[in-house]
């Protein structure tokens, strides 16, 4: 189907199906159960987990696949956002002007600041990408204030001008009259479940940037790609110009990221310079590698890991936690709590620590690898073979210090 | 969030319908029943504290969330009901907020706007809060207030001195308890004036970012009025811990007045450098350096030590004060946590009194009938004295402290001392001032 | 002329710190082949040393003064630090007073100790991992140690002074004969800067001038031949990251007078060391020095106001300060293909 084979098609089948079905499947706890807490399915986290879902597939294409490691692709989201608020600001609340714009604007910036980088390999490179985005950042929080409105973060005001925005244009992101903010709550017996116009498109965008991730994965371009990865140098005395495949990389995961950009300032119209920062910039990086570098879906997964420990286990204080364990006595109770204390709410940076070390040692592969192992574990209770896919087994990169 | 249309709302639910097979049509209840986003229907209301857990500013934020829990606390009858009993509106009884428990949710602000505003439509989309307060950083507090505006709860800031805040960022759902950078520059002048005399050349280190700008502004603004010639003013990367290069060329200057237009982090080290540069042990034009910090807190005035002895500059609070409201409000907190609050304590602490006093005094959680009630109230007892919550800007005005480092501190809490107390009066401005131009406050927004 | 000077110091300064750190990380790269995202929480941890040895030497019983109260009205608590108890109050007065100092006889087992059983109980399983594995480790190992330091000291500040007879500036110009006034320098940053080169220097010396830093140079340059020669350069490396971490450490230590230590302090340096580290040139020691001192002292002329006002005028590049680092890595880079002195083939795939 789509031109692909029937094991990318299930693939992005059971994405479609995730994604559709996530306001269910990220609600498992009944409002005001204990547990609630744990529950995703809202519009805003649901947004995040596809629009970074989206930045993580397009870093991947450059990292997953040439071994490219960039360290300043938020950059490329801090412009793509800026340049979609200030289509918000000149033409209307419309979000599609302000998205191909975000695209374009990062896929130019990508395309200046790769073709410089692009000229060293390795480390050299990464530094490189590192100090563009860390200008970047620099300049939108002071200088710049004018064109990002720095500290405070670039938004519309009443007195903008929104040329294109009629009498009866929604006074918030929308397409076409549809608010990106319009969300149908439905109860089902103890269930809320939230439906929302924004997630829905944030969603089928994913999708399509999935889809075309996948089709670069299979494509001559992307096996050149990996040729690259694999051995630049023997691919440069065949005679071919490396430069050209990885630039043509680096430009399309900066219009990912833009694209990402653009997204999230539609759902939420301000853009702050601290997209741009290089936390921001290694925040893609661990997604990536936690999830499975070099795999389609893996990067996904690691960008909804980290978001939902971000939104999630930031939530949790001391009262949330006494509510869970009040079953107990209440000595017992007590420690419980002060046990699990130091691992929550102020603490979640702690146990993203520790998960991070977790999985990197445990798995080697990313969180990808813990599926399959799962699925291999099923799998030979049926004694079929298993199916070798390369695209799932990341091949150790080599050990390049010597 | 706003309302669906119906067309729309059609098309999900056919879509939804078919997706889910299992929904049946007669449990739906359609969420636009509501008359305003997050209209509590059950025995509690939800309250959000969007504080900054992680980062710098933690701790400024853990001292606030205890504020926040002590003020649940107090409205819920518990405790020994603080500055309520002191609060110059008796409308709260002690049984919640319009007879409802009160409940809250806490998030991670990480001082970073993308995050704070993610916690707080978090907040309102998944726990049902009516109103978002907290924060520890202008960048942050305007963002959090523009989408409290677009979502349509009430916003309480916390601690945010920008002028921006109440200025050209002004919303209709969003009120500050805090002063703001002109208030530090109308109070601190005249003591500085008293203190170091009319004619001084002084030399500003600002951070580079709109705080750091619009609270230059001010306070040269101020300064000059009195006499004073602004000699320089270099900006410094927000970025920064070593200040030495940027110090190193005042005394070279002709300066004697250094203002470090610094907050937190930054001015810790800034403060820490410029005294070992022995700056204040110089005599220029005749005169004794002096260093002045505009804005600063006890917390901050811990991380410099022995720097801070004798630096004078303006705060919005301290525990020290001797009248009814602060005493009482003291003396729960401490007895609950075993040591002083700090201005940021302070000042969410009122805002969470202000908020469900003016909900009770409206009988309603509804956005605009809370703002109503906000605006133009004047209210005494809760620790700076007489106070007025404009209904132009929606800023608090009220008595401004001056504070220098005391010199012999009696434990690590007491490190501030009160110089003088600046009436309201002469720090008010008028609300098109031109630091202030720009704002619209809007319509205020129910949301649903 | 002054305050050329005058910069030049300040960007010495500077400078040690980013020197300090990035030899640590060249250090272990070099040997071991490890990106260490955790070595700016080792220098942090150095700082948290000297706050850790100052508060146990302040550890104090509480009398009860009747005569003062505190902000409840009860009686005032005085704290009076056991040490003084001991020594009497003038020595341990003074013991504390010299706890920056003394900490660094403290740091010194600390680091080894933290350095070595990092390197045998987590960095030694991905000297085979790619190095993306690698940075995910280390990343999460600083969080973990940061989040552990915060947890204990919170998140403020915490401020540690040098010894008294170090507070305070010293006119410097006069010295060489400038007017009073014009050169003003702090003492305990030029302690800060001789100890810099002190360490700097027995570091080199060490790897100059024993059989085991011949052994360890040897390793860095070809790892296996080493290995077949029957030489185990497994566990001399082991020692190797515990100086590394021990070089990052005490620069911490002896940082806190200057600035006070806050826990996020380590990531506020990391980024900038690794610029160091790759403007020097990957695997060259003398190169992560020598692009430290450089982009110290560049970052001090870029903060005096008559150049940042001259690159706004002329230039138009306002706040030259705030990229400055960036803008000569990037410069360096493209026209140095591996950084000053970086070696051919090093982490360039």
């Amino acid at each position: 189907m789509f031109g692909l084979n029937s094991k990318d098609t299930r693939l992005l089948l059971i994405v479609a199906a995730l994604c559709l079905f996530a306001p269910f499947l990220l609600n498992p706890f009944p409002e005001g159960s204990e547990l609630a807490q744990f529950n995703a399915g809202y519009p805003d986290l649901m947004q995040r987990f596809v629009i970074f879902g989206i930045f993580a597939i397009g870093f991947n294409i450059l990292f997953g696949l040439t071994g490219y490691l960039s360290f300043g692709h938020a950059a490329f989201l801090g412009v793509g956002s800026y340049s979609a608020v200030w289509m918000f600001k000149l033409l209307g609340y419309n979000v599609l002007p302000g998205i191909v714009l975000s695209v374009i604007v990062a896929g130019l910036f990508s395309l200046l600041i790769g073709f410089i980088s692009l000229r060293r390999s390795g480390i050299y490179f990464s530094i490189l990408t590192l100090a563009f985005a860390q200008m970047s950042f620099a300049m939108a929080y002071s200088v710049l204030t004018p064109i990002t409105n720095g500290e405070t973060g670039l938004q519309v005001y009443t007195d903008d001008p929104q040329f294109l925005m009629g009498a009866n244009s929604p006074n918030v992101p929308h397409l076409f009259g549809l608010q990106m903010n319009a969300t149908y709550k439905m109860e089902l017996g103890a269930w809320l479940f939230q439906f929302n116009a924004g997630y829905y498109l944030c969603a089928i965008i994913m999708l399509v940037m999935f889809y075309l991730a996948v089709r670069i994965f299979r494509s001559p371009f992307g096996i050149m790609l990996r040729a690259v990865k694999t051995n630049q140098n023997r691919m440069n005395f065949t005679g071919l110009n490396s430069r050209p495949y990885t630039l043509a990389a680096f430009v399309i995961s900066g219009m990912y990221a833009g694209l990402a950009g653009g997204l999230m300032a539609s759902m939420d119209p301000l853009a702050g310079a601290e997209r741009m920062q290089w936390t921001a910039s290694g925040e893609v990086v661990l997604m990536t590698i936690l999830g499975g570098a070099g795999t389609l879906i893996g990067p996904v997964l690691g960008a909804g890991f980290i978001k939902y420990f971000e939104n999630i286990f930031s939530k949790i204080n001391d009262s949330v936690l006494h509510g869970w364990f009040a079953f107990l006595p209440d000595g017992l109770e007590d420690f419980v709590v002060a046990i699990l204390h130091p691992f929550v709410g102020k603490g979640w940076h702690l146990t993203l620590g520790i998960l991070f070390m977790l999985v990197v040692i445990f798995l080697p592969g990313g969180l990808i690898e813990g599926g399959q192992r799962v699925a291999r574990l099923f799998r030979r209770k049926k004694q079929t073979p298993d199916g070798k896919d390369p695209e799932h087994h990341p091949k150790p990169a080599p050990h390049v210090a010597e | 969030m706003s309302e669906t249309t119906v067309s729309r709302r059609g098309m999900l639910k056919t879509g939804v319908a078919a997706g889910a097979g299992v929904a049946l049509p007669t449990i739906f209840t359609a969420s636009s029943a509501a008359a305003y986003t997050n209209e509590p229907t059950g025995s509690t209301v939800t309250l959000g504290f969007n504080v900054p857990q992680t980062g710098p500013y933690a701790d400024e934020g853990a001292d606030e969330l205890r504020a926040y829990e002590l003020a649940v606390e107090h409205l819920n009858g518990g405790g020994d009901g603080g500055m309520m009993g002191t609060f110059s509106s008796k409308a709260l009884q002690g049984n919640g907020i319009l007879g409802k428990k009160v409940e809250f949710v806490t998030g991670d602000t990480q001082t970073k706007s993308d995050a704070a505003r993610a916690s707080a439509k978090s907040m309102i989309e998944k726990d049902g809060a009516v109103m978002i307060t907290g924060g520890s950083s202008s960048g942050v507090a305007i963002a959090v207030q523009g989408l409290c505006q677009e979502a349509g709860v009430i916003f309480m800031a916390g601690l945010t001195h920008s002028n921006d805040t109440t200025g050209k960022d002004k919303k209709a759902n969003g009120f500050r308890h805090f002063f703001n950078g002109y208030m530090s520059g109308a109070a601190l002048a005249p003591v500085l004036k008293s203190l170091y005399g009319d004619d001084r050349k002084a030399y500003h280190l600002t951070a580079d970012y709109t705080w750091g700008w619009t609270q230059q502004e001010s306070i040269a603004a101020a300064t000059e009025a009195l006499g004073w010639e602004t000699v320089n003013n270099v900006l410094t990367p927000l970025a920064a811990t070593d200040f030495s290069s940027y110090i190193a060329p005042v005394l070279n200057s002709g300066a004697d007045v250094l203002v470090l237009n610094h907050y937190g982090g930054n001015m810790v080290n800034s403060l820490t450098n410029a005294v070992q540069f022995g700056l204040r042990e110089k005599e220029v034009n005749g005169k004794n350096f002096e260093i002045v910090v505009p804005l600063f807190s006890r917390l901050m005035a811990r991380g410099a030590g022995e720097n801070i002895k004798n630096i004078v500059g303006s705060t919005n609070w301290h525990w020290s004060l001797q009248d009814e409201g602060s005493k009482a409000f003291v003396k729960s907190f401490g007895t609950k946590y075993g040591f002083p609050p700090s201005q940021a304590a302070h000042t969410v602490y009122c805002q969470t009194l202000l908020y469900a006093d003016a909900c009770e005094r409206a009988g309603t959680f509804n956005p605009c009938g809370v703002a109503e009630a906000l605006e133009g109230f004047e209210f005494d007892g809760l620790g700076n004295g007489p106070t007025l919550y404009r209904a132009e800007d929606h800023q608090c005005f009220k008595d401004v402290l001056v504070v220098k480092g005391k010199e012999n501190p009696t434990s690590e809490f007491d490190l501030l001392e009160v110089v003088e107390v600046t009436p309201a009066a002469q720090v008010t401005y008028e609300p098109d001032h031109p630091m202030f131009a720009g704002g619209n406050l809007g319509e205020c927004n129910p949301g649903a | 002329m002054d305050a050329i000077l005058l910069q030049i110091l300040n960007g010495l300064d500077k400078g040690s710190a980013y020197a300090l750190i990035a030899l640590g990380l060249t250090l272990i790269f070099g040997t071991l082949g490890v990106v260490n995202f955790a070595h700016g929480a080792l220098f942090m941890i150095g700082a948290f040393c000297a706050v850790t040895l100052n508060k146990i030497l302040t550890l104090s019983r509480e009398i009860v003064d009747e005569t003062r109260t505190d902000f409840l009205g009860n009686p005032l608590k005085v704290k009076v630090p056991y040490v003084e108890g001991w020594f009497g109050p003038e020595l341990g007065a003074a013991i504390i007073d010299w706890s920056v100092p003394l900490a660094i006889l403290f740091a010194i087992p600390v680091m080894i100790a933290i350095g070595y059983v990092m390197e045998r109980g987590l960095i030694k399983h991905f000297y085979k991992r790619p190095h993306a594995d690698q940075i995910l480790v280390t990343f999460g190992l600083a969080i973990v140690l940061q989040e552990v330091i915060k947890y204990f000291y919170g998140a403020n500040p915490i401020p540690t002074g040098a010894p008294d007879a170090f507070r305070g500036s010293f006119d410097f110009g006069v010295l060489l004969g400038f007017d009073p006034n014009v050169i003003i320098y702090p003492y305990w940053r030029l302690v800060y800067f001789v100890f810099a080169a002190i360490v700097i220097g027995a570091v080199f010396a060490f790897l100059q001038f024993t059989t085991f830093g011949m052994v360890v140079r040897a390793g860095m340059a070809d790892r296996e031949t080493v290995g077949l020669l029957g030489i185990n350069i497994d566990r001399r490396f082991t020692i190797m990251f515990g100086i590394a971490a021990a070089v990052a450490g005490l620069a911490g230590v002896m940082y806190t007078p200057i600035n006070s230590p806050n826990y996020h302090m380590g990531m506020d340096f990391l980024v900038l060391s690794f610029v160091v580290v790759v403007v020097g040139g990957m695997g060259s020691l003398p190169g992560a020095v020598a692009a430290g001192f450089l982009l110290g002292v560049l970052e001090s002329f870029a903060s005096y106001s008559p150049i940042k006002n001259f690159f706004e005028t002329y230039l138009f590049l306002p706040s030259i300060d705030q990229i400055i680092i960036y803008l000569v890595a990037i410069i360096i880079l493209l026209t140095r293909p591996r950084g000053l002195m970086g070696r051919k083939g090093v982490m360039e795939d």
